[in-house]
């Protein structure tokens, strides 16, 4: 029995959406574009800070459901509704990982790299809440297009 | 439109506000009118730009320059500095406060700044497990293009001016595979996806599957509807369960919106795909024993023709791609075959992903335009090699079916026909960075071992002679090789290249062959001198301190896990060879190659 085993990661973010379940038309791509661009942008009234745990294989030996699971209680104990957890795939500095992008609204996205679950509670913490980048775990800022 | 050389941008926001940015953007245009550059230079007020703790912040354009905590005295610098002779001003930049050195932008660094992303494109942004996100990034815009506006004649004919060639390794053109396929009659035809990737270091297509399963699905569709397909299967192994996991929550995803199934997009095409978990047999890497695997029947290869594009799996005409090339089909469809042809070398178009891995500094995955060379992966992106006592040796490409690269060939660039001159193969994209601690034949015999391991023993030159290449290379290593042996070692490789019924025979000896060609020298000292000179192979070592060398730094000593060195300051190591196990610690630990 393989993957039995597998952990269920946490829900996050926006997810699959579970009803309106019609066979879509072409027109539909763009609507799902627009809605989901709506969303996941950082805006006013939107969601002002969008937190991403990258969780490829690489990151995910390396610890980073630890970070996530880090990250999802620090968000509970907050009570902010405005703050997007999200996962996704390796972004090939898999040496780095576990990697983190925390992306403010109006600001640049900051690329964390060699997370733990303790650095991820001080990120979410003083970054996230606080506005203090947290520059000595820094890997870079930006994106890569 | 008057037309500045410089911008200004000043926040104007609350935060900066508070913190004086107005009464600086005052002094800077008072400033500017001062100097005479009225006419050339715009200031320009904007909203927040969220770093109101270090206000006031401005951007000057086109620079990109960000300035932190400008005060009015500042101003006259800057203007008389930045503005008229072109010097941007170090001390008012960004600094990261714990050590004082400026982040970098992620595109100033050469991980990131030398690669391209195409078949990576959506890597480290979108959630894999959400198809709405695939969408809001342009997703399965390619597939209602195909479906809609395209015929089958002209998807192929996209995909043929990409240039686009299988990047399982082979390196044939996708277009005319299509092609082959498309023309081939038959009612029943199937699209596959080979994700059987098993090359020792390899992680290309584990890591597409994961972060952009639907590129894939995508692409596969597209070709589905070029060569008149209804069904297909994603073959990949079992241990690679995220993949899988991922994979097939995005086909499900896709079947429920649609993009796969019955009239797909309204378009009144149909196609369906299916996962087909492989036990991890390296041969099923093979096309035609892929197949096989699929049929449910063992893994093994039979002879071509007739190619799988006439008759493959079930006998029916098929079209077999890598997981990577299918993921670059969507850009293709969507941005047009002449665009991704502008990318790359003559005969080698667009992209090629490598897992970079081995002794190098920043191990991962990255994706270059054809073209680039070794020297710009592996000391600009990859950061060089780790220890700095140690120096490059040699490079290895496309895994038990390739070669190594040397030192004095690296600035061979990533194209096919290049790397396959200088003796080694593309291949799917394994690239392992070698120290001069390797030894050359421990290398060649490990992927001699990787391959007699591997051989489904269907044909007697794969099954038989990579047997008795192997248990050269042992005796080698082991110190007990003799003279003929290199010769004999020559004799089969080329035997077991030509009589070989698949691709795993045909290509196997390729390590070999090539360590043979660089560092024939390394084969003879072992085998006539009895030594290894990368001081590797552990039955050709004496364990012994050369005194001349030694420093008397004592790192031996306090890592010997058996407390087999003796030592005191000053005083050169010594081991003590009735306590030794051999386990090359010191070695390692050596940074003045002082043991032999």
């Amino acid at each position: 029995m393989l993957c039995s085993g597998r952990a269920k990661i946490p829900q996050t973010g926006v997810k699959f959406r579970e009803e309106d379940m019609a066979k879509l038309k072409i027109s539909d791509l763009a609507k799902i574009k627009e809605q989901v661009t709506q969303a996941t942008s950082l805006r006013e009234g939107g969601a002002q800070v969008k937190v991403t745990v990258h969780m490829g294989t690489c990151g995910i030996a390396s610890g980073a459901r630890n970070v996530l699971n880090a990250v999802m209680e620090e968000l509970t104990k907050s009570g902010r509704k405005d703050i997007i957890v999200t996962t996704s795939g390796c972004m090939g500095l898999c040496s780095a990982e576990p990697l983190v992008t925390v992306e403010k609204a109006g600001a640049e996205p900051i690329k964390y790299s060699h997370m733990d679950d303790a650095k991820m509670r001080q990120v979410f913490n003083r970054h996230v809440l606080a506005d203090e980048v947290q520059t000595q775990w820094v890997l870079a800022k930006g994106s890569e297009q | 439109m008057k037309l500045f050389r410089q911008h200004w941008l000043i926040c104007g926001g609350t935060g900066c506000q508070a913190a004086g940015s107005i009464a600086v953007r005052d002094a800077l245009k008072a400033e500017i009118q001062k100097q005479g550059l009225a006419e050339e230079i715009a200031v320009v007020e904007t909203g927040c730009n969220g770093f109101c703790a270090m206000g006031p912040v401005a951007v000057v354009y086109p620079e990109g320059i960000f300035y932190v905590a400008i005060e009015v005295s500042d101003v006259p610098e800057l203007v008389s500095e930045h503005m008229l002779k072109g010097r941007p001003v170090a001390r008012l930049f960004y600094k990261e406060p714990a050590t004082k050195s400026v982040i970098p932008d992620m595109m100033d660094i050469p991980f990131f700044a030398h690669q391209k992303l195409i078949a990576l494109r959506n890597r480290g942004i979108l959630d894999a497990e959400n198809i709405d996100e695939y969408i809001a990034r342009d997703g399965y815009q390619a597939l209602a293009k195909a479906l809609t506006e395209m015929t089958p004649e002209q998807i192929i004919a996209e995909v043929k001016t990409s240039g686009l060639r299988g990047r399982g390794g082979a390196g044939f053109p996708t277009g005319l595979k299509w092609e082959f396929c498309q023309k081939s009659p038959g009612e029943i035809k199937y699209v596959l996806c080979n994700a059987d990737e098993g090359d020792p270091g390899a992680f290309m297509d584990r890591s597409i599957l994961e972060a952009d399963p639907h590129s894939v699905v995508e692409g596969m569709t597209i070709a589905a509807k070029a060569i008149g397909s209804h069904e297909g299967y994603v073959y990949c192994r079992a241990e690679y369960p995220l993949a899988v996991h991922r994979l097939q929550l995005a086909i499900d995803q896709a079947r429920e919106y649609g993009l796969l199934g019955e009239n797909i997009l309204d378009s009144g095409f149909s196609f369906d795909l299916h996962i087909y978990q492989g036990a991890g047999a390296f041969v099923c890497g093979e096309e035609t024993a892929l197949m096989r695997s699929i049929e449910g029947k063992r893994g093994m290869p039979r002879p071509r023709p007739p190619f799988p594009a006439v008759a493959g799996l079930w006998n029916r005409p098929t079209v077999l791609n890598n997981v990577e090339t299918w993921a670059n089909i969507p850009q293709i469809i969507q941005k047009g075959g002449a665009w991704y042809a502008s990318i790359g070398t003559e005969g080698s178009k667009g992209t090629k992903v490598f897992a970079l891995t081995g002794h190098v500094n920043n191990i991962g995955l990255v994706e270059v335009p054809m073209g680039t060379t070794l020297r710009t992966i592996i000391y600009d992106i990859g950061g060089g090699i780790p220890k700095k006592h140690r120096k490059f040796k040699a490079v290895q490409l496309g895994g038990p079916s390739g070669g190594c690269v040397p030192e004095q060939y690296l600035d061979t660039p990533c194209d096919y026909e290049a790397i396959v001159k200088v003796g080694a193969i593309m291949g799917s994209g394994g690239m392992i960075v070698m120290d001069d601690s390797t030894c050359m034949v421990d290398m060649a015999r490990f992927f001699m071992d990787f391959v007699q391991e591997e051989s489904c023993g269907k044909c007697t030159p794969c099954r038989e002679g990579t047997r008795r290449m192997l248990q050269i290379l042992e005796r080698i290593v082991e110190g007990e090789g003799r003279e003929g042996d290199i010769e004999t070692l020559e004799e089969l490789a080329a035997m077991i290249q030509t009589s070989s019924l698949c691709g795993l025979g045909q290509t196997g000896p390729n390590p070999v062959l090539s360590t043979l060609r660089y560092f024939r020298d390394e084969y003879e000292a072992h085998i006539r001198d009895k030594k290894c000179p990368a001081k590797s192979c552990v039955a050709l070592l004496d364990f012994v301190v050369d005194e001349a060398k030694c420093k008397s730094c004592g790192l031996c000593f306090k890592n010997c896990p058996v407390s087999a060195i003796e030592w005191e300051k000053k005083k050169p190591a010594k081991i003590d060879l009735s306590k030794c196990i051999k386990c090359k610690t010191c070695f390692e630990n050596c940074k003045f190659d002082a043991i032999n």
